[in-house]
């Protein structure tokens, strides 16, 4: 049950005009579709969300050459970041189970997010184009057996740095990076702790107390916090 | 004065002598460090310095000199243990041998040397030792590299600081302080002489180089590379705590200290006042109160000198330590040059 | 490349060859010098290594991970506005600043738009963040190059803003004071007249530094064409903000993005500098901080009334979706790839903070520079440890 606001009502969110409206987004339709056209078969898949921001997916044995295109015939000269993302939702939750108790057996169906994908990790980089400062996030997928990707490097310096991080976070291969050293764990660390099979061990041995959000208020009825305290457990409430 | 030791005996006389070198090294030390470390420092940075201890914080430095000697002292495991025991000590003998020339009055000194100022910047030169010594008997990367740089530097502005004092020696026609400070007193300016003659003015280039020079000398901003808090921690001085720091520590300010009593003598008439004032006309006529009038003008000019070299210390960054060598061999030393030509000139013209 | 990278490379070349020579014939090594983790030049624990030849760095790299946090871990274990604590205390001399961006991209998945009122505050508030951050660098500038006496002037006039943000906030380092759809409060009374005349005085503070600092013959001859970055490799790093700007490119998030922020209600400019050297990015960010005081200014007067809080549920959800959000925060661009899977907390958080890309240029910028231009560079291109770490 959500709670509810002092005149009784059940509180909507409260959106603003511009989202009800349907934008047309003509500069980045047109950039999409001239992406479209000069990556041919190696582009994948796009989305775009009008007046926000354009997401594609290129064909991994090309990502290099995917992104070199952007850069020269595009002018996305301007490197954001490059990271990673693990799909999988974690078997561990977010940390607030019980640890003297059994774990829950969850459900841990790969989902993938904007322009789709078929892998477990995707790798994907911000691009923006330093003249019109439209930005452009560009993923690619990587192989689950053994992930790994073409190296930027060569074409964004900025890219090195990235690529260890998402390297020793990820355990995703760069090829073509020779300097593949862990940038903040120890050198015989073990695992790659962003990945979600990655447990959080502090949360393992002793569950997050803050996981409750809305902490119940000194002198305030008991029964309603105690009740929000459930539903916010409960990963299956639904609170609009 | 010398009357009155005279029935002293040697003993004694040297006894006093050290106690007066004391004092004339530690007094313009603690003084120093008080006025201008911690409270014109404070004041400029629009805060107050030290208050607690005593009225106005004015026990403060006495504070820190407990504090200092109760700390541990340690020698870095493979540091020449020996040698840099001794380094700090080698660097405050040389303020002590500094200020043995130096004269505060007309009978108030402790040696009168002929060769005075050839005496004070051979002597000047021994502290490079033990700066040299300390950055490399550390064990240390960044003293080592801070004693290299104190050394370079020190060397390169031992130069213009010598060429700076010859335009001195010229004019005056002597190397005895002593004699120098004579000579500014009972000089005259084209006739006129109720300031006497502060070689000050006749010798204003050689004055500038000489500050800048000292300024070097001493290690302060913009010429601290060797200490360079930001880029090597603290230097040649990064291994040494408890009292052996304390020994750089007033080494630093004492030497700031005597070099300024040099610089007042060398140019600014040292303890005297202009002869023509009470009418003398040679050292012999000056009165005798004039050895406890003496050192307290000389602790003046001193205390003025020592002004504008932490001033400048306190507002200025730090030269890279090629901009440094390049300011001194490229701009000063030409410049000491060109001022003693001149000087050579006009003294043999007029 | 243009020129000056050419000359780069050329002194890095020369500065081998020297080493190899050297080696050969006197059979000497180069030294190679540790600077930090804890060193009074790396504000926070950076550790650089140097290989010296002489007092010319042959190569360097910086070793970061001394203050790895593990952020974005941390917050697919967080609900919602349990991360703005988390986030808080990535670049902390800006805290504010970091709280927005994440903010706002939630925001934007759930379709939510804070009051104007509170775009307001916020700004004004994320301005003070900016001037409370830049102003110590300043400060902090005069100390890497030795002068001692700006840093004092810094955290004198720094305590101002700082007070200003505690009592809009209550916190003076980590407000956390954002919330999804507004803001925790409404501003105090008397806040803005007490906020004018703070601004009065950081002008004033402003040309103090100009004066000591940026008219002084040696900070111009330390900075100057020392650590020169040209346009394009800057663009190729991702260096942002002020180092961006530096080098010549005329980018300012606040100005060339949408967001729901008031920006575009002050009148103001983004300022660039054609050399890219250190010298520049200091001026850029000394003009950014007269600026900044401008737009508080100006905003101040034009608070609309209202409420600081939209209608969003107790409990909050973020439906479905992924969201990249990037502001002009004090140390430069800095963004927050939201990734929510219609939970409490973020499914995947990616924050990409302007330090870790500003500091990633160092390897190639350390080259055949002196070792006192190592610690000008890394002054100027400005870094907080937190910030490369998070």
């Amino acid at each position: 049950m959500p709670p509810k606001s002092p005149n009784g009502e059940v509180r909507q969110l409260s959106s603003s005009s511009e989202t009800t409206t349907p934008v047309v987004d003509l500069e980045r339709e047109q950039m999409l579709e001239a992406i479209k056209l000069s990556l041919g078969d190696v582009f994948v898949d796009s989305h775009l969300k009008p007046g926000d921001d354009l997401w594609i997916r290129v064909r991994t044995d090309s990502w290099l050459g995917s992104v070199q295109k952007l850069r020269d015939h595009h002018s996305f000269d301007y490197f954001g970041f490059l990271s990673a993302i693990d799909w999988m939702p974690s078997p561990y939750g977010r940390g607030e189970d019980d640890p003297t108790e059994p774990a829950p057996v969850r459900d841990t169906t790969i989902r993938s997010g904007y322009a789709g994908g078929d892998t477990r990790m995707q790798v994907f980089i911000r691009l923006v184009n330093s003249k019109t400062h439209l930005g452009i996030t560009v993923k690619v997928d990587v192989a689950d057996s053994s992930p790994s990707v073409e190296s930027l490097i060569t074409i964004f310096a900025g890219a090195n740095w990235h690529e260890r991080e998402t390297h020793e976070m990820f355990g995703i291969d760069f090829v073509g990076h020779n300097d593949l050293r862990n940038m903040y764990l120890p050198v015989d660390f073990e695992g790659h702790p962003l990945r979600k099979d990655f447990p959080l061990l502090a949360r393992m041995v002793k569950p997050w107390p803050g996981i409750v959000d809305v902490e119940p208020l000194p002198g305030g009825d008991e029964e309603d916090s105690a009740e929000v305290k459930a539903s916010a457990q409960s990963k299956d409430s639904d609170a609009s | 004065m010398i009357a009155l030791l005279a029935e002293v005996p040697y003993w004694g006389q040297s006894l006093l002598r050290v106690l007066g070198g004391l004092v004339a090294v530690l007094l313009p030390a603690g003084t120093i460090v008080y006025v201008f470390l911690f409270k014109m420092m404070s004041f400029m940075q629009s805060r107050l310095g030290p208050m607690e201890a005593g009225p106005y914080g004015s026990m403060q430095l006495f504070a820190e000199v407990g504090k200092w000697l109760q700390k541990e002292d340690i020698v870095p495991d493979r540091a020449d243990a020996r040698i840099f025991k001794m380094a700090p000590v080698i660097v405050l003998v040389s303020t002590f041998l500094l200020v043995v020339v130096v004269p505060f009055g007309p009978e108030a000194w402790f040696t009168d040397f002929e060769t005075g100022v050839f005496y004070a910047l051979a002597v000047s030169s021994i502290s490079v030792l033990g700066i040299l010594i300390a950055g490399w008997s550390s064990a240390n990367k960044y003293s080592l590299l801070g004693g290299l740089r104190a050394a370079g530097q020190l060397i390169a502005y031992e130069l213009p600081m010598v060429l700076a004092v010859m335009g001195v020696v010229i004019q005056a026609g002597t190397m005895n302080l002593q004699k120098i400070v004579v000579a500014q007193n009972t000089g005259s300016m084209f006739g006129i002489d109720a300031i006497g003659h502060p070689y000050v003015i006749s010798q204003f280039f050689g004055f500038i180089i000489f500050m800048i020079a000292i300024q070097a000398e001493l290690t302060q901003a913009p010429f601290d590379m060797p200490i360079a808090e930001s880029e090597l921690v603290s230097g040649y001085m990064t291994e040494y705590s408890g009292f052996r720091f304390l020994i750089f520590f007033i080494g630093e300010f004492a030497t700031a200290g005597v070099f300024a009593m040099i610089a007042s003598v060398l140019f600014l008439g040292g303890w005297g006042v202009p002869f023509t004032w009470f009418g003398w006309t040679s050292v012999d006529d000056v009165a005798n109160w004039m050895n406890f009038v003496g050192p307290l003008i000389m602790f003046t000019k001193m205390m003025l000198l020592v002004f504008i070299i932490m001033w400048i210390r306190f507002s200025y960054p730090r030269l890279r330590e090629d901009q440094l060598q390049r300011f001194a061999w490229k701009g000063l030393i030409p410049v000491a040059l060109i001022n003693i030509m001149v000087t050579a000139i006009l003294k043999v013209v007029f | 490349m243009t020129m000056l990278g050419d000359r780069q490379q050329l002194s890095y070349i020369a500065s081998q060859a020297a080493d190899a020579r050297l080696n050969l014939e006197l059979e000497t090594e180069g030294m190679t010098l540790n600077i930090g983790p804890q060193h009074p030049a790396t504000h926070g624990t950076l550790r650089i290594i140097a290989r010296l030849d002489g007092e010319q760095v042959v190569w360097a790299e910086p070793a970061c991970g001394y203050m790895h946090r593990g952020y974005e871990k941390l917050t697919e274990v967080r609900t919602f506005p349990q991360v703005t604590t988390l986030v808080n205390r990535i670049d902390w001399l800006g805290s504010f600043a970091n709280e927005v961006p994440f903010i706002l991209a939630a925001e934007k998945l759930m379709g939510v738009e804070a009051p104007t009122r509170a775009q307001y505050i916020r700004t004004i508030l994320f301005e003070l963040s900016r001037i409370a951050n830049v102003s110590l660098f300043l400060g902090d500038l005069g100390v890497q190059l030795g002068a001692i006496t700006p840093v004092f002037l810094a955290f004198r006039d720094r305590e101002y803003v700082l007070n200003l943000i505690e009592s809009a906030t209550g916190g003076r380092f980590h407000p956390n004071f954002d919330r999804i759809g507004g803001l925790k409060d409404d501003l105090p009374a008397g806040w803005i007249d007490e906020t004018r005349a703070v601004m009065k005085k950081l002008r004033s503070f402003c040309d103090q530094i100009e004066d000591l600092l940026f008219g002084n013959e040696i900070f111009q001859s330390r900075t100057r064409g020392i650590g020169v970055i040209p346009r394009d490799v800057a663009l190729q790093y991702g260096l942002s903000g002020a180092n961006l700007r530096a080098s010549g490119v005329d980018w300012d998030l606040r100005r060339d993005q949408t967001l729901p922020m008031v920006w575009d209600k002050a009148d103001w400019k983004v300022w660039t500098h054609p050399d890219g050297d250190s010298f520049a990015r200091c001026w850029v960010r000394l003009q950014e901080t007269r600026e900044s005081t401008k737009i508080v200014d100006q905003l101040l007067g034009a608070i609309p009334s209202g409420p600081v809080m939209a209608k969003v549920p107790k409990i909050i959800k973020v439906p479905e979706g992924e969201a990249w959000v990037s502001t002009e925060n004090p140390l430069g661009e800095m963004g927050y790839y939201v990734v929510s899977r219609g939970d409490l907390g973020p499914f995947r958080v990616k924050i990409r903070s302007a330090s870790f890309n500003n500091i990633s240029i160092t390897p190639w910028l350390l080259r055949g520079v002196y070792v006192p231009d190592i610690v000008t560079i890394l002054a100027s291109l400005y870094f907080i440890l937190g910030d490369i770490d998070r």
